[in-house]
Order: C-alpha cells, then structure tokens, then sequence
C-alpha cells in the first residue's frame, strides 16, 4: 500500500510537470501583456515594470525562473492585485471554494446513493422511471443553464434565497450554488448506482443470502450496499474535477469569491502568475485527490491489491 | 426469436447489422421522438434565419427589450439593443451545431486512428501511447482549452480544434479495446497470412468491425462538445460578435434575467432540448447495437 501510494506520487510529477510547462508557455505566447490596460504607460514605466517581473527576460529563463521559485513554494506575485502575492490569493480563495465543493460532493451523495438504490429496487416502476427521466436530464442540462435558472426562480420570482454573493457562506448564500453545483453528479450517480445495484442483486452471493432466508434490508445493506457502490466510488475523482471545473462557472455566476472566478478573470487579464499559480493547485488538488479515491477503491474491494 | 431475420435472405452483413439495428431505434419511442425534435431544431436553425423577417444583428428601433409576442414579429421577444431573439437564438444554433458536427468529426478522426494503432501494434508501444492517453486525462483540461482560447484569440475554426482535441481520449480507450479484441480473430490472421499491410488490415478489417461501439459514443461526445463549446462562450471565451451561439446567448440572459427572463429562457430551452434529445438518442442507440441485449 505504502509503496504503492509512494510510486503513484512519483508518477504524478511528470504529469504537474507537463501541465506547469504546457500552461505557463502557453500564457505566455499569448498576446498581450499584463501591464496593458485603458491607460497607455509611459514607455520608461512599462519597461521598468517589466524588468521588476523579469517580464523582459527571455522566456526559457523566466521558466527557470519561475520553477525555481515554485520548487521553494513560492507562486510569485499577481500582477493585478499588486498588493498580493498569488500563494496569499489562493489561500483567500481556497476555503470559499473548498467549502462549496465538500457541500457539493456531500449532497451528490447523499441524494444521488438512495436514489439510485430505490431506482434498482423498484426496478420498471413509475418511481423508476420518474427517477432515472430526472437523473438524464441532470445529466443532460449543463450547470450553467441550470444555475441562472434556480436563481431566476428562487432568487427573483420567489425572493426565497439570494441570487448572488457569498456573505461568508451563510447557509442561504449557499444553497443555490451548491445545489447548481451537484444536480449533474446527483445525476451520474444516480444512474450508475442502479445499473450497479441491479447487476450485484442478480449475482450469486446475493442469492445465497436470500437463500439463508435473511431479511431483506439486510440483504441490501449488508451484502449489496459495498460492491454495488464501488463503481460509484471510483467515479468520484472525474466527479471532484467535474465539480472543480464547474465551479469556475458557478463562482462566476453567483459571485463566490473562489478560486474558479480569480482563473477566468486572471486569463483574460494576462495576469501570468495567478493563472499558473491556480493551475498549478488545482493540478496538484486533481491528482492528489484521484489517488485518494484509488486508494478508498482498494479499502472497500478486497479482491483489488496494490502491492506489485 | 427473430423470424424476420431467418425468413429475409442476408444481402450483407453489414447492411444486416444495420438495418436490425435501425429496427430496434424504431421501437425505442423516446429514441425516434429525440430523433425527430433533433431534426425539426437543425431544420429551424438552418431554415430558419431566412425566414425571420429581422437579420442577425439588425435593430428593431420600436422594440427595445420587448417580451415575446407575435404581435410585433418577435416571436421570442428582443434583447437590449432591439434585435430579435428567435433570429439570434438560430444563428447561435447554427454555431453550436456546426462545432459539434466538426469538432466531434475532429475527435472522432484522432480518436480512432490514435486507438486502432495502439491496439494493433500492442506491446511496448502500446503501453506508451496509453500511458500518455492517462497522463492527457488526469490533465485539468478545461484549464488548458481556456487558457488556449485567451492565447490565440476567440477564432470559431481553433474552438473547432481545441474542442475535438480534448474529446478524442474516450474514443481511443474504446478504439483500442475493440482492436486488442478484434486483432486475435481468425479473419485478421487470415489477411495477415495473405500479406495485407498492416495499414490496410487496420482501415479495412478492424476500424468497420469496431464502428459499433464508435457509433454510440459518438452520440455521447456530440452533447458534450456542445456543452463545451457554451461553457466557453459563457465564461466569454467562445465565439464573437457578431457570431453567437447559444452559450454567450445564455449567458447574456443571465444578466438580464431579473427584467427580461426570457433572453435566458428561450436559449436555454434550445439548448437544453438538444442536449436532452441527443442523450436520449446516444442511449438508444446503444441498445440497439448492443449484440448483448439482442
């Protein structure tokens, strides 16, 4: 397990490093720089901006630059938010961004697992089939359309939540997105908890347990429940990117001082060091949290061992 | 089972598979009624600018930000420069659909080629190319094609591009599986026996017998690049003025949702529809050429 987890992490170093290298030449391919806004700078000026960020040095060595510094934990500074360093704004962001996602993952689940279970019980019902039409067109409906949509609703025909803002996460600043946020993967899980349920309670081991003449809550709880969740368990990592990418659009659209909104915003605004500097996090959180769900797959299935 | 089958004298094999399986979509209702909203909206968006008395950006000086009413013309009301929003909801279409057409075509093309090679060469290249595949999917994409879209300008050809060369991992996952199972069947070593180039074994033997499964997941990829083509232009980094698409159609309703609700309804619902019908239609197909389920 140990090793295994240890040559996983090693094998995720190439992988950050392609990314840190694709992006950051990339960003800087790209035209335009940071320093030009309404206002044109007085050519002295720019140029002694650019050479206070090494902007004026060739670019091979200003990737050196930058990974070196990245090596010793250091992201640079924005240069748009002059008084911040890149490492202090994703700090800032991170819990916002953190917390939304956890809620998000929590109530995927939670909804997502019973609905998919009461789906494969009453298999061909109309409970079945009202679930799994929903579960498509959650599947179906992209966040974005979904978002503007509940915060036209409940924002601006019922008044019940606000439509936008975070208000340090007060619970009804939060519902909306966080609902926005999880209705696709409520969906994916459902669905593949069905499909998994109904295959496990036509195996053998399932009929031996009737046969003993257990009850059937037991059969499903104690028996079905584990192997039927695994598929659902190793879909959680694209679920987590799922809900990381969403997030940029969701933060956007009902304002969350999160990381995604600083991504979008700092791209357009070629602010290089904070688009490398939540890619990089976000590459690093993506990778590490897939490994993470490996590790939870080997943990509930006893037939997968990673110990070559 | 299928009396049909046994009765009817098989012309072709090919032509079989595909005639039982067009059969099988018949029945599948909610499969044919996709199929058909499916072509009724490519229709409108495709008819349906020529139709609208109102042009793409042309401005109605007596109707500002008017709701929907046939009254006027605009059947789906105005947005806050008085152009009509049917007529934009349309265009958009057209951009949408067009990247879906190309930008799947584009994953499809690097897809299968990627995944037949693999699998038919096999050993130690393949391990290679799908340990880069692995390495491409644990990649925060939707990063890299924003960062792509800030870099070279918001040009509709390179969304084409930068779409199809996303999606085409799936597709070379399915491909190669297909292939490592096809590659061991008699025909093959039979065509290699004659002296068939490995080229040709590949474009002629084992890309059509793994056209099934491609078939299906072709249907699942559309609804995706549509999806990802209006993420981008939501975030405002698809297409540009004066193109439009139901993305930045969506998102210029969102922010005009509390006065006008529906700038963001009536693209919504375009949009949502496709997707809807297109998923139906993925699933459906797959049933129907699912051998198992036979």
């Amino acid at each position: 397990m140990l090793r295994y987890t240890l040559k996983r992490l090693l094998q995720a170093i190439p992988t950050l490093l392609i990314v840190i290298t694709l992006s950051f030449f990339l960003m800087h391919l790209a035209p335009g720089g940071p320093f030009d806004g309404e206002r044109q700078l007085p050519p002295e000026i720019e140029a002694n901006l650019m050479a206070n960020y090494h902007l004026d040095e060739p670019v091979w060595k200003q990737y050196l630059n930058y990974m070196g510094n990245l090596l010793q934990g250091d992201l640079g500074p924005s240069f748009k938010y002059k008084d911040f360093s890149v490492t202090e704004l994703v700090a800032q962001g991170f819990p916002v961004s953190l917390e939304l996602g956890i809620w998000a993952v929590g109530l995927a689940l939670l909804i997502g697992l019973p609905l998919g279970v009461i789906a494969a019980l009453r298999r061909n019902s109309t409970i079945d089939y009202l679930v799994m039409g929903t579960a498509l067109a959650g599947v179906a409906i992209p966040n974005f359309v979904i978002a503007p949509l509940l915060a036209l609703v409940f924002g601006v025909f019922l008044g019940w939540l606000p439509v936008g803002g975070w208000n340090e996460g007060a619970w009804p600043n939060l519902v909306l997105p966080v609902v926005a946020l999880s209705i696709q993967q409520i969906a994916y899980i459902a669905r593949m908890m069905r499909a998994s349920m109904i295959e496990v309670l036509g195996s053998h081991f399932i009929r031996t347990a009737r046969a003993k003449g257990l009850a059937e809550t037991e059969v499903i709880w104690r028996h079905a429940m584990r192997p039927a969740m695994l598929p659902v368990v190793s879909y959680l990592g694209p679920a987590i990117a799922g809900i990381i990418t969403g997030s940029v659009v969701i933060e956007q659209i009902f304002g969350i001082p999160g990381i995604g909104r600083y991504f979008v915003q700092a791209a357009l605004n070629r602010d290089y060091t904070l688009v490398m500097g939540t890619v990089v996090f976000y590459g690093a959180l993506i990778v590490l949290l897939n490994l993470l769900v490996d590790l939870l797959y080997s943990a509930l299935d006893p037939q997968i061992r990673y110990d070559d | 089972m299928m009396t049909d089958t046994a009765v009817s004298t098989p012309d072709s094999a090919g032509d079989s598979l595909a005639r039982e399986a067009w059969r099988r979509l018949k029945q599948n209702k909610a499969a044919t009624t996709s199929l058909v909203l499916l072509a009724l909206i490519t229709l409108a968006c495709v008819a349906g600018p020529w139709l609208t008395p109102w042009a793409l950006d042309e401005v109605d000086w007596n109707a500002f930000l008017t709701p929907p009413s046939p009254e006027n013309g605009h059947y789906a009301g105005t947005d806050a420069n008085g152009r009509d929003l049917l007529t934009r909801v349309f265009h958009g279409g057209r951009v949408s659909l067009s990247v879906a057409l190309v930008a799947t075509f584009v994953s499809l093309v690097i897809g299968v080629l990627y995944g037949a090679v693999a699998g038919f060469i096999g050993g130690r290249t393949d391990n290679l190319m799908m340990r880069f595949v692995d390495i491409m999917y644990s990649l925060p994409f939707m990063f890299l094609v924003i960062l792509l879209m800030v870099v070279f300008g918001r040009n509709i050809l390179l969304i084409y591009a930068a779409i199809g060369a996303v999606e085409w991992l799936d597709m070379s996952r399915i491909v190669r599986g297909q292939v490592l199972a096809l590659k061991r069947r008699e025909f093959v070593e039979a065509a290699q026996a004659l002296g068939v180039r490995s080229h040709k074994i590949v474009t002629r033997h084992l890309i059509p017998n793994a056209i099934g499964p491609v078939i299906v997941y072709v249907t699942l990829t559309v609804p995706k690049v549509i999806l990802l083509e209006s993420f981008l232009s939501f975030l405002g980094l698809g297409v540009q003025e004066p193109l439009t698409s139901w993305g930045v159609l969506i998102s210029e309703g969102k922010d005009m949702m509390e006065t006008a609700p529906w700038m963001l309804l009536v693209p919504s619902a375009f949009l949502a529809v496709t997707l809807l019908c297109l998923n139906f239609l993925g699933d459906g197909l797959r049933d129907a050429l699912d051998p198992k389920t036979r």
